[in-house]
């Protein structure tokens, strides 16, 4: 039973074609993973999902949460869902958090917003959060501001933030792509319990198939604007079925059938 | 026998309450045609090595010696032609390129660089051909060797994709003949598909022209396979030093080690990659192979 269901999504801007009939569904508690080179359309469609496409933007297709049609709905009845049952996470977190704010105010705005909540309690849920995504004393933590924190806390509080309202979905655009990998594996680690403990259905957004393998149950691979395969994790690696899929994971070190040595990649170039 | 770059004892501090020590007593050689990566986590002072070696950047302690010549800090004037020796890929292409200049006019400047030096017909370059084509005195010449059609002399950066500029960049670089040429993660802006192929082209165009490579990045299963050898950096220092396969294999270092941990793996079965402890901090010592 998916908790969102993406069909035939397609989106023009400025009459230039950026998705053609992607499919994609998210489930409860698992883990989609959305790959392809920059420019395939993967951030596209997680922005088409929140409603924060650019201007000029035309979309036909359906994405439909629950009961209702997201392409349907007035812009007012988007910003409510937003932030409070369809979250995100970006890739940079000094971007993304505002710089002159208090963590605590970044995550009790959210709180009193959506959930109207009072201060006292606003605080309490927000330390508690903190906890949730393991900042050291989320008390102490809420006072501070964002330049105080290493880049993997700040993504930490990112995720904070994005959980606030217990949402049902999260879009993660690229979210450990400007973190060191031994930061990276303490947020995919995180990603992957909060997906399990809180049920929640992630969009997992990201050019990196080695957070891929780590983390998505399913994964689906686009390619100028379409979803070329989506499939069980293990089997995408394994056995692609398309060979645009085959083409990347043979250019990665790492991968089944892929480079192994100097020469290898060398071949690789002379194919291309 | 020495070797084409010697740094000895390089300490860089940047100002600061408190002040920082970005590089904390580091030695490293890099000879004629040799690869050597550098890796390690952002902070770890691989960059300040990087640009300290090439002038960018002063440093509080310890020498910096190419071919013979103390590297001096870069100051306002012209840097003295010997030293366009060192030349320098840079990790974002889209900052590294004129954005409005045609890419042969760049390359250019990199020629003008090797013929200031009176250099001309260096390693890797061939007779000149009736089309004017066939020398490194073309900058069409060069963005054949990186891949690329001659005809992108003409245009400009915003014409081309992110796999593209960075070869552009690294046929700038070349175009200067440099004996050294330094990479500062250039191939993390890319796609994942073209990073290999990127690294692999930097590391056989360096080599075949006889120039040593300092390739920087904090990926390392891109880096061990084009580096001869592997240095890993933690907090300013060298931890551990060694043939790039030996350390892959078996690294001694418990940084080291924990950094290889952590590194997913694309064969989709699922491993969680090992995060380390939380605030973990490891020994300085170094283990040297």
């Amino acid at each position: 039973m998916s908790a969102l269901e993406i069909t035939a999504l397609t989106l023009r801007i400025h009459g230039a074609e950026i998705l053609r009939g992607v499919d994609l569904g998210l489930a409860a508690g698992r883990i989609q993973g959305l790959a392809g080179e920059s420019g395939s359309g993967k951030t596209m469609t997680g922005l088409a999902v929140l409603g924060l496409l650019p201007a000029g933007s035309q979309v036909t297709g359906s994405i439909s949460y629950g009961e209702q049609e997201l392409l349907a709905l007035p812009p007012r009845r988007r910003n409510d869902l937003r932030g409070a049952e369809i979250a995100m996470v970006f890739q940079d977190p000094s971007t993304s958090l505002h710089p002159m704010l208090s963590v605590g105010a970044q995550l009790t705005d959210h709180l009193r917003h959506h959930l109207k909540l009072d201060r006292a309690a606003s605080r309490a849920r927000a330390a508690e959060l903190l906890g949730r995504v393991r900042i050291p004393d989320p008390a102490a933590a809420l006072h501070r501001y964002p330049h105080q924190f290493s880049g993997g806390q700040r993504q930490r509080i990112a995720i904070a933030i994005a959980l606030a309202c217990s949402p049902k979905v999260l879009i993660a655009d690229e979210p450990t792509t400007a973190l060191d990998v031994t930061v990276q594996a303490g947020v995919l680690h995180l990603l992957r319990d909060l997906a399990t403990e809180m049920g929640l259905a992630v969009l997992l957004i990201t050019h990196d198939l080695g957070v891929m393998s780590a983390v998505a149950d399913r994964v689906a691979v686009m390619r100028h604007g379409e979803v070329v395969e989506n499939g069980d994790r293990l089997q995408v690696f394994t056995s692609p079925a398309h060979p645009y899929t085959a083409s990347l994971l043979a250019s990665l070190p790492g991968a089944a059938g892929g480079v192994r040595t100097l020469d290898d990649v060398r071949a690789l170039r002379e194919l291309s | 026998m020495t070797a084409l770059l010697e740094v000895a004892g390089l300490r860089v501090v940047y100002r600061g309450r408190p002040p920082v020590r970005a590089v904390d007593g580091v030695d490293l050689r890099v000879g004629a045609g040799q690869v050597v990566g550098l890796v390690g986590e952002s902070g770890c002072g691989k960059s300040t090595v990087a640009r300290t070696i090439c002038g960018l950047v002063k440093p509080a302690a310890g020498a910096v010696v190419f071919d013979g010549i103390p590297v001096t800090p870069l100051g306002l004037r012209r840097r003295p032609a010997a030293l366009t020796r060192i030349q320098m890929v840079f990790q974002d292409p889209y900052a590294s390129l004129h954005p409005r200049r045609r890419i042969g006019a760049q390359i250019g400047d990199g020629v003008r660089a090797a013929t200031a030096r009176g250099g001309e017909t260096g390693p890797g370059a061939e007779p000149a051909r009736g089309d004017g084509t066939g020398s490194g005195a073309e900058p069409a010449w060069w963005l054949r060797r990186v891949g690329l059609e001659p005809d992108a002399a003409r245009r400009y950066p915003h014409e081309f994709s992110g796999g593209q500029r960075q070869r552009i960049a690294i046929a700038r670089a070349l175009a200067a003949r440099p004996d050294l040429l330094i990479g500062d993660e250039p191939i993390s802006a890319l796609d994942a598909s073209t990073q290999a192929v990127v690294a692999a082209l930097m590391r056989d165009l360096a080599v075949d022209s006889g120039a040593g490579l300092l390739f920087i990045s904090h990926d390392l299963s891109v880096v061990r396979l084009i580096a001869d050898r592997l240095i890993v950096m933690y907090r300013g220092r060298i931890v551990e030093s060694g043939p790039a396969q030996v350390i892959w294999e078996d690294p001694q270092h418990p940084y080291t080690q924990s950094l290889l941990a952590a590194v997913p793996v694309p064969d989709g079965l699922g491993t969680m990659p090992a995060p380390p402890a939380d605030d973990a901090h490891y020994p300085l010592d170094q283990v040297l192979r």
